[in-house]
């Protein structure tokens, strides 16, 4: 029997599927020009938070504390032109890059092995906890005495910090996969790993994002601290000897070097999740349009 | 109270597939139990379409979950080919009212998934993705994810899923439920049509009698909770039936009467009980 025998129209679908599709770019559209406004705004805001900095500076304020935005772009420009910021800024990221991979890989790992195994979870629970707890700036010193000062050090101080971050959200994640889509998977006769990464993985990634989030702030934490400890190079140390020379535009210039920085790695952390999860995306567009 | 007859009897399908031997099955809840099924006998032949009609609640799916292997009953046991169920049934094919489709897959994703858990190569996987994609009509919408897609597609999208692994029995849970008529009228011929082509074996919940009647050799009529057995119907329509001209069809309007007699004072009762 063909669909035209009972008279019906397949087409009732595709109309549907269209006009969300029509709804979705007609809420493009209205994102696109309010994300305009909102950037005309921001602009405005922080010229205007400038233009305010440097009038006041040298008027009402002493330089020394508050410096001026002119002199602190000298400086940028100056390093800028020497190359020596790019050092820095690359010896930071190193650390920080390297920590944010090792310590997510190990949080990922770990955090889906005890979500899929809730007797070791429940075994290591009190013993992950308490490591949580601790303040990771403590084991700093301890670092330095077991791997010395060099990059290494920084780099097994952030993965430190960024590996309970990504797997405390990891084992959330696994832990709130769908019991249903994995018993459908194993009822097609899929084996643990099948569902690990059909199901579990999938599913969980929108947790181990929302860790990597978290943890790209911390990566530059971790790093910088590091620095701050003990180090002659890397922004952090920059920023120390910007300080002991009292050079106030110096430590703002190391400053706004560290922002541009955690901007870049926001935006690598965003695009990565854009690319691992399109469905996530088109959901969002989704539920906006209805 | 519990009207017993042998199993497909009156049918010329296969020999016993699945059997119901005495199961009940309760449900512990932090301040009670429920019970869910009570003594259910029920022997089901293999190529045998047998639905299962009730009130909500009265455990239906729970039958269908232990056909499953997803639960054990607490009293009893189910038999499938003669062996006792225990763990995942991978002879059975589940489908819900839930689509269950992965999220982070797109149409063809979700419709080969079972394709790849066979192990099938890349190349014959394509082909019969495409296959069962002409067959439920989703052609152009192959890289559509289930969150784009209208309820009724997302359920053609699940039945092309469960027939690309091709079980040999399937669990079918009101998956119908959400679509409009001339779709859902569509989905049944074409369900039927597959179940009498490959012989299947198909455990059918719903609520609507209208669709028991239509697509059953035998019907298994459900009491509210704790479900029992009150009465197993065999359909009086040939197996090669067609669907479009039942409206006109005398046994099918006269069965579907008793059964909404048989049906009508359990739903009194249901209702009086949650008020």
């Amino acid at each position: 029997m063909s669909n035209a025998d009972i008279g019906y129209v397949p087409a009732s679908d595709e109309m549907v599927a269209q006009d969300r599709k029509r709804r979705m770019d007609k809420a493009r559209r209205a994102r696109i020009r309010e994300r305009i406004k909102l950037n005309v705004i921001r602009v405005l805001m922080v010229g205007g938070f400038f233009a305010l900095w440097e009038i006041v500076s040298g008027r009402l304020i002493a330089p020394f504390f508050i410096s001026a935005p002119s002199a602190i772009f000298r400086r940028l420009g100056g390093w800028i032109w020497s190359g020596d910021i790019f050092y820095h800024m690359g010896i930071t990221a190193t650390e920080a890059c390297a920590g944010l991979l090792l310590g997510s890989i190990f949080g990922i790992v770990v955090g889906t092995i005890l979500g899929r195994r809730p007797f070791l979870a429940k075994l290591l629970d009190p013993i992950i906890t308490t490591f949580y707890s601790l303040p990771k700036v403590a084991l700093a010193p301890l670092f330095i005495l077991w791997i010395g000062i060099g990059i290494d050090m920084k780099i097994t101080f952030t993965a430190t910090i960024v590996f309970f971050l990504v797997f405390l959200n990891t084992y959330t994640g696994v832990r709130n996969v769908s019991r249903e889509l994995i018993s459908i998977l194993y009822l097609m006769g899929a084996n643990e790993m099948q569902v690990l990464r059909r199901v579990v993985l999938p599913s969980a990634i929108t947790w181990v994002f929302a860790g990597l989030r978290i943890s790209v702030p911390y990566s530059l934490i971790g790093a910088i601290v590091g620095e701050l400890m003990a180090s002659n190079k890397g922004l952090g140390a920059l920023l120390v000897r910007a300080q002991g020379e009292f050079d106030t535009a110096g430590v703002f210039a190391a400053l706004v070097a560290i922002m541009a920085l955690a901007v870049v790695f926001n935006t690598a952390v965003r695009v990565l999740e854009r690319r691992l999860m399109p469905w996530k995306s088109l959901e969002q567009g989704h539920e906006s349009a209805v | 109270m519990v009207s017993l007859q042998p199993a497909g009897s009156a049918h010329d399908t296969g020999h016993e597939l699945i059997r119901f031997e005495n199961v009940s099955k309760s449900f512990e809840l932090s301040d009670r139990t429920v019970r869910a099924v009570e003594n259910v006998n029920l022997s089901v032949a293999k190529g045998e379409f047998v639905v299962l009609v009730g009130p909500s609640g009265c455990g239906k799916s729970t039958l269908l979950n232990m056909a499953a292997g997803l639960f054990h009953p607490t009293n009893g046991e189910v038999y499938y080919a003669g062996k006792r169920v225990d763990g995942y049934n991978l002879k059975t094919g589940y489908m819900t009212q839930n689509d269950h489709l992965l999220p982070w897959r797109d149409v063809v994703g979700n419709i080969s998934t079972p394709l790849e858990i066979r192990g099938l190569a890349k190349g014959a996987r394509e082909a019969r993705v495409e296959q069962l994609i002409d067959l439920v009509g989703l052609q152009g919408f192959e890289r559509s994810y289930p969150s784009q897609l209208s309820g009724g597609m997302r359920k053609r999208t699940a039945l092309a899923r469960l027939l690309a692994y091709d079980p040999e029995t399937l669990l079918l849970d009101e998956p119908f439920a959400a679509l409009d008529a001339q779709l859902r009228l569509n989905m049944q011929i074409e369900l039927l049509r597959i179940s009498r082509s490959l012989n299947k074996t198909i455990l059918f919940v719903t609520h609507d009698l209208d669709e028991a009647v239509a697509l059953s050799d035998r019907s298994v009529v459900f009491s509210p909770r704790p479900g029992h057995i009150r009465h197993i119907a065999d359909t009086p329509l040939p197996r090669d039936r067609n669907l479009t001209a039942l409206r006109h069809d005398p046994l099918y309007t006269k069965m579907t009467a008793e059964l909404w007699d048989l049906i009508m004072p359990t739903l009194n009762e249901t209702r009086g009980e949650a008020s």
